[in-house]
């Protein structure tokens, strides 16, 4: 066998990305003594310049290179851009919220980078041993963000069980990949399918090896039965990195679901269809239950995360192109309400008081209206109330599982959507109805945090409105696989 | 008439941007906000007048329509226009919003900007729930609407305010996202969003009744039926008065609206197969309700039971067709309890809106609700009682108010259909007597009670203003029904044909 050169060329933005991160890691340290922020604008312009170089290469065609485990489509191609727009977002709140809690530091931008490199890694993987990379990479990074507050006994623990859950994660998922390397001599995607489809695959091996990926899956989504890490990481998390684990990974995530599932096993879709029916059903009633009794806000965003996963994977039960692109617009329009709904819940903590519990949201229309209003639209376009984009999201997904002839499944969906609407609807009762408990007045908010958040909230309410270009480019870009 | 002044959108979007213009005005100049939202209300009423003048007679097609697509993708338009059924209650829309933002006037004192903008944006909304010809469009409206009331509900209702508004949100909720499935499977079926569409398609039996069910579920919330009424009392008792008016005078007649523009013509054997169940929860709204209400001691409680009850003539009179036709073949007979029906929407949103502003007089006055707290209000406020009375009366049905004509209609045409839908209707003019009148004596007259209802002041200049033009209505519907009856004419006439033709 010769050795060929591979093309580099579809590659090029995460080898850029890898080049800008290896020389900020050294810059790092370098500057950090003289230029506080030097390495958070340095993070923001690095994405900046992957994201140019995406765009501006952005084509329809699918390429395939490094012996087919690498591969850049229009599918990837916009989810990696969305993943630079949310973790852009992660990273404004993220250093307003380091700052106030003391304990900014430089490393804390350079490993998201890496996590946002694992995640494109992810997005373009074509084969089993490119997901376990690109999953790897990000995961790692994450740990350590987590357990940066070195101080906070409730961030190591929250770190920890992170870590070792990910890791029983990672190993189902490894012993799913190992199963079906064995059933079809194959690690490539599309030969995996299409051994399968041609029937030369021991299919009780086969089964095996799908139902342990989707479990893999599960756990990194955070789908019942699987989310019990969710709550505790969630809530443990310094605010911060909360925002940031609760929305970039969960696109990476949807995207190793669509390459294993639908790119990998098209021809098994009778088997796991099953398992994602019952962990979509399972994910939305259980979130949209166990959250009405939370009283701490990031718990209760985390369940309802929990249910928004089932609802992302009503798309993918349809398992048609349609379907996966309202999944995929699902997850997007997901992050960037968890942006901003985390966003929020920085802009208002204070040193000393993480502003995490649904009491704290108590009279804040008396204290500060223009931001409970904000809070408002965010909540609302969480429960998928119109005019928001969240019910486009919701509303899409729906229609796609009503379409593959699951109409009881819809039924199912919009009840848990009523259920859930309740603990919603607790906070802006917190915030409009009632009187707050404490009477001081509330430090004014940093006009960049201000300015921040009313534009990640008003987004929503823009989006919901002209909804119609953004739907488009999801089916366009997954079409055109 | 098609391609000129987007007559419609107007409606819909100038109380809109008004309501967000004093959400943000308005913050620390109270007068500015109450005079802009004057200033809105009046310009949208005035506008919606073309409506009326502008309205072709001879056809039942849509009218003032606008179609722009909204998302291709999934063959949504932004698709607006008005038939006869549709255009008297946007002219009632706009027409209580001027008396609600009227009545808000000095009463409101905290967050006046909140308050008004919530209710300019609820009128917008309003206008666009009965103008929407696109199903996704309606249900848009149809869910957005909850929010203003909510915050409304919740923050300057009274006591149980917040147990009042999360009930009425989730209720609402729960019963419209049956309808969205149902949308949702009728687009799979027909690739098309467009109520008209929906109106032509054809529907297999079962997938009907599923379809009738969806669309029962969220009307019956909305209307309200029996027996998922319950949130109504609790929400109407707790809301501000304004927000009573606006639920009552125009939010349950969403649920009428609906029966007309979906039911009926969507699912026209179901409706058929089914009549039974909405005659039979009609019947028992108008006389168990009614009964309910004689016992309650609240004023708002009592007028909201008996909403309920006359919200119950609506259903019956439109489900009545399919007995009629059944059992004495005559169409005319048929049209006769559906236009009753219509009326008595139109009526009840005059008497209802009127029943609840006069309440808020006295509570706005005394702070209590409760019958017992008044007695011999008429020593101290004559002219009030004047037109309280005459609301009370119109709310009996007494000939020659707008409440006689619609409930006239409707226990006429229920004798065709059968003898003892007629003798069960009919006692409501006993019963609606009885608690409507029973109050009246309580409240009104006698001796003076306590000296609370002694310093009682009489109306001033902006309610005997408001009194006045709601009596005008309320009279003139009563005696000359005749235009209102004509609007609706060649609709209901098209109604009735799309809700007897078999879609099978």
């Amino acid at each position: 066998m010769n050795f060929v050169i591979p093309s580099f060329a579809p590659a090029i933005p995460e080898m850029v990305l890898l080049a800008l991160i290896s020389i900020l890691l050294i810059a790092d340290t370098i500057w950090s003594k003289r230029f506080q922020f030097a390495t958070y604008y340095a993070t923001q312009i690095s994405l900046l310049v992957v994201a140019f170089l995406i765009f501006t290469s952005f084509s329809l065609e699918q390429v395939i290179t490094f012996d087919g485990s690498f591969v850049r489509d229009s599918f990837s191609d916009v989810l990696k851009l969305f993943t630079i727009v949310v973790s852009m977002g992660v990273f404004f709140f993220s250093r307003e919220y380091l700052m106030q809690q003391k304990f900014y530091s430089g490393e804390f931008f350079v490993l998201g980078l890496f996590s946002v490199l694992g995640m494109f890694v992810m997005i373009s993987a074509h084969n089993m041993i490119t997901m376990y990379l690109g999953l790897e990479i990000m995961s790692l990074a994450i740990y350590a963000m987590i357990a940066l507050r070195k101080d906070s006994a409730h961030a190591l623990e929250a770190a920890l069980k992170y870590f070792v859950l990910g890791a029983l994660a990672t190993g189902m998922l490894l012993y799913g990949f190992s199963m079906i390397y064995g059933a079809t001599g194959s690690i490539t995607f599309p030969e995996i399918a299409k051994i399968i489809s041609e029937g030369n695959a021991d299919s009780t091996v086969l089964a095996f090896g799908v139902v342990f990926v989707v479990i893999g899956l599960a756990f990194k989504l955070g789908a019942v039965p699987f989310h019990m890490w969710v709550p505790d990481v969630y809530q443990g998390s310094p605010t911060g990195v909360t925002l940031f684990l609760g929305t970039a990974p969960k696109i990476a995530a949807f995207a190793m679901l669509y390459r294993l599932l639908a790119e990998g096993m098209p021809n098994l879709v009778h088997d796991w269809q099953q398992l994602i029916i019952m962990l979509s059903i399972l994910s939305m009633v259980v979130g949209a239950i166990v959250a009405i009794v939370q009283t701490n806000l990031k718990r209760m965003l985390a369940y309802s995360g929990i249910g928004h996963m089932g609802f992302l994977l009503l798309g993918v039960i349809a398992a048609t192109p349609e379907g996966y692109a309202a999944s995929m617009f699902y997850v997007v329009v997901y992050a960037m309400t968890g942006v901003a709904g985390f966003g929020m819940i920085v802009a208002l903590s204070r040193t000393g008081n993480e502003f995490d519990l649904i009491e704290n949201f108590k009279g804040l229309n008396a204290r500060n209206p223009w931001l409970a209003l904000m809070m408002m639209i965010i909540m609302f376009s969480m429960a998928g109330i119109p005019p928001f984009i969240g019910f486009w999201a919701k509303i899409i997904v729906i229609e796609e599982v009503v379409q593959a002839g699951f109409t009881w499944i819809a039924v199912v969906a919009v009840i848990a959507a009523v259920i859930s609407a309740f603990y919603y609807l607790k906070v802006v009762k917190a915030m409009y109805f009632d009187q707050p408990d404490d009477t001081t007045k509330l430090e004014p908010v940093s006009s960049n945090l201000a300015v921040g958040v009313s534009t990640a909230a008003l987004l929503l309410l823009v989006l919901g409105v002209m909804p119609s270009s953004m739907i488009e480019m999801f089916f366009l870009s997954l079409s055109a696989t | 008439m098609l391609t000129g002044f987007p007559i419609l959108s107007t409606l819909i979007w100038l109380p809109i941007i008004g309501g967000l213009l004093v959400l943000f005005a308005g913050r620390s100049n109270p007068a500015l906000a109450k005079w802009l939202s004057l200033a809105t209300v009046g310009l949208t009423f005035i506008l919606s007048l073309q409506l009326w003048t502008g309205f072709d007679l001879t056809t039942a097609a849509m009218q003032f329509e606008e179609k722009v697509p909204w998302i291709p993708m999934y063959n949504v338009n932004y698709h607006l226009g008005v038939d006869g059924l549709s255009m008297p209650l946007i002219l009632l829309t706009t027409f209580t919003q001027v008396l609600v933002i009227a009545s808000a006037w000095d009463v409101i004192k905290e967050r006046v900007e909140q308050y008004m903008g919530a209710f300019l944006i609820m009128g917008g909304i309003m206008v666009g729930v009965f103008a929407a010809l696109d199903s996704i469009l309606f249900y848009v409206f149809w869910e957005a609407l909850l929010i203003p009331m909510f915050i409304v509900i919740g923050k300057w209702g009274g006591k149980r305010r917040v147990y009042a508004t999360l009930k009425f949100f989730l209720y609402t909720f729960l019963g419209s996202v049956f309808m969205l499935v149902a949308f949702l499977y009728m687009y799979y079926k027909s690739g098309s969003f467009s109520i008209l569409d929906f109106q032509a398609m054809h529907i297999g039996m079962t997938a009907q009744i599923f379809i009738f069910l969806a669309f029962l579920v969220a009307f019956a919330v909305k209307i309200p039926m029996f027996p998922v009424h319950t949130w109504l009392p609790d929400a109407h008792v707790e809301a501000p008065t304004a927000g009573s008016v606006v639920l009552a005078a125009i939010m349950l007649k969403m649920g009428g609206y609906g029966f007309v523009r979906f039911s009926l013509p969507i699912t026209p054997d179901a409706s058929m197969t089914l009549d039974w169940l909405v005659i039979g929860l009609s019947l028992i709204a108008i006389v168990y309700i009614g009964i309910v209400a004689l016992a309650q001691t609240d004023m708002k409680k009592l007028v909201a039971y008996s909403s309920i009850s006359h919200m119950g003539f609506v259903t019956l009179g439109l489900f009545l067709v399919y007995d009629i036709i059944q059992n004495t073949g005559s169409m005319q007979g048929a049209q006769l309890g559906m236009e009753g029906a219509m009326v008595q929407m139109i009526s009840h949103g005059f008497i209802s809106g009127a029943m609840f502003l006069a309440i808020g007089v006295l509570y706005d006055r005394m702070h209590t609700r409760e019958i017992s707290a008044y007695g011999g209000v008429v020593n101290t406020m004559p002219w009030f009682v004047m037109f309280a009375v005459l609301f009370s009366m119109a709310n009996v049905g007494l000939p020659g108010t707008s409440g006689f004509v619609g409930e006239f209609m409707v226990i006429l045409a229920a004798f065709k259909a059968n003898i003892w839908y007629g003798v069960l209707a009919a006692t409501t003019l006993i019963i609606g007597a009885g608690y409507t009148l029973w109050m009246v004596k309580r409240v009104f007259f006698g001796a003076v009670a306590n000296e609370n209802v002694e310093k009682l002041e009489d109306l001033n200049k902006r309610e005997f203003a408001i009194m006045t033009t709601l009596a005008i209505f309320v009279i003139a519907l009563g005696v000359y029904p005749g235009p209102l009856i004509e609007v609706m004419h060649t609709s209901v006439e098209q109604l009735l044909v799309q809700a007897t033709t078999s879609k099978l």
